[in-house]
């Protein structure tokens, strides 16, 4: 028998509210807002209240898949990620650097998004940087 | 403080409890911890803050999954009240619940207007008196009336539907809640369709709200809530003479009422 609370931040949005969660003999059984937080102070909206929901959802992702022949096929990072990176450097090669961008998040910390956005600007050297909000 | 900690850990090594939910200091921050026999070493980090979590919702979260294991828990004055209540509703077994009293500090009372800043046994802390303080109801009880409802519906517009009220709320422990139920709340949209959502909250309240003031301290917009739960607490306790979170063995209204009908003494037709 083990309960215990594990401070992290909600994943939601930007704002970063402390939240704790409620874990029951390993398993996240629940939410409570981190009192002394001082992003939210105890509070929380109804995504936050919630944000342990998506973790055992059906249907979620938990490893990397490459379309081949025409299905979805599990694959390891690494696979995944170079298979990204040669891709990247062939439609740039092909197509210009213009006809790649990406889409960025509110969920990802500020580095994340600083790196994201150096790599097409400096690496493959388009502006097409977006943000998830426009998807 | 080293006494507590010594008794409890006697408590967890004799079985007299299978486990203690308090708190547990983490790089400065206290959160809910449920201290066991497996790790004695842990109750050498346990703190008891001034800032308040809602420990009997941890505690029904556990007794659900071990519903036969003796479990000790630290109550302040407003988390014994729930006890009082848990075990008129069945929620819990009185003889396998230890409660470690806290007694508040006068400060903490004044902070929370509590007029029983103290549990039934006390532990830990020294007690101090309950502070008698309606300056909240009055404020609102000086409004005349048009402007009362007014002044309402200002704050409930502030509602983002977090449903933090009821979350956090040591009462809410219904299955099924009607702030849920299609049928009569506006579900999949925000905000909520005012006064009805708040008024629902108040009204289930009747009988059950500890006057523990978690809801406001989770309100996002700050809404007084708690004044309202306080003035429904207070007209049961003056039409039917019941207070919640005092007697264990008192009958709650929805048993006494019973299903023949009940005249309300006139004192209802004073406004």
């Amino acid at each position: 028998m083990e309960y215990r609370t594990v401070r992290t931040i909600c994943t939601y949005c930007g704002t970063g509210c402390g939240v704790l969660l409620e874990v029951m003999d390993g398993k996240v059984v629940g939410v409570l807002p981190q009192k002394d937080h001082p992003v939210n102070e105890g509070k929380l909206c109804i995504k936050g209240w919630n944000a342990h929901e998506f973790i055992y959802a059906d249907g979620r992702l938990t490893k990397p898949l490459i379309r081949k022949n025409d299905k979805l096929e599990e694959a390891t990072w690494d696979e995944a990620l170079e298979y990204v990176a040669k891709r990247f450097l062939e439609l740039k090669e092909k197509n210009g650097p213009d006809s790649l961008g990406c889409f960025s998040s509110a969920k990802c910390t500020n580095e994340e998004n600083y790196l994201l956005q150096k790599i097409f600007r400096a690496v493959i050297g388009t502006n097409n940087v977006d943000h998830c909000a426009r998807l | 403080m080293e006494n507590l900690k010594k008794n409890i850990k006697n408590m967890l090594e004799s079985g007299e409890i299978a486990g203690f939910l308090g708190i547990i200091e983490e790089e400065g921050h206290p959160i809910p911890f449920l201290f066991t026999s497996e790790h004695p070493e842990k109750l050498d980090e346990m703190v008891v803050p001034d800032l308040r979590y809602p420990m009997t919702d941890i505690l029904l979260t556990i007794v659900r999954q071990y519903p036969d294991k003796p479990i000790g828990v630290m109550v302040r004055g407003c988390d014994d009240r729930a006890l009082v209540e848990l075990v008129k509703n069945q929620r819990i077994l009185p003889e396998l619940v230890r409660p470690i009293g806290v007694a508040c500090t006068k400060e903490m009372a004044e902070y929370c207007r509590c007029n029983q800043p103290f549990p039934r046994e006390v532990h830990y802390g020294e007690k101090v008196e309950g502070v008698k303080d309606r300056s909240d109801l009055e404020a609102v009880e000086r409004k005349p009336l048009d402007e009362r409802l007014d002044y309402w519906m200002d704050q409930f517009s502030k509602c983002i539907k977090c449903y933090g009220c009821r979350n956090i709320c040591s009462m809410c422990f219904c299955e099924q809640c009607t702030l849920e139920d299609e049928t009569l709340v506006m579900t999949g949209q925000a905000p909520p369709e005012i006064p009805i959502f708040h008024l629902i909250r108040a009204f289930h309240m009747a009988g059950r709200c500890i006057d523990c003031g978690l809801c406001e301290e989770a309100c996002p917009s700050h809404i007084p809530l708690r004044s309202l739960y306080r003035k429904v607490r207070e007209e049961m306790a003056d039409y039917l003479g019941y207070v919640t979170g005092q007697d264990e063995y008192e009958k709650d209204p929805l048993e006494f009422l019973g299903s023949e009908g009940y005249e309300i003494p006139t004192k209802i037709d004073e406004t």
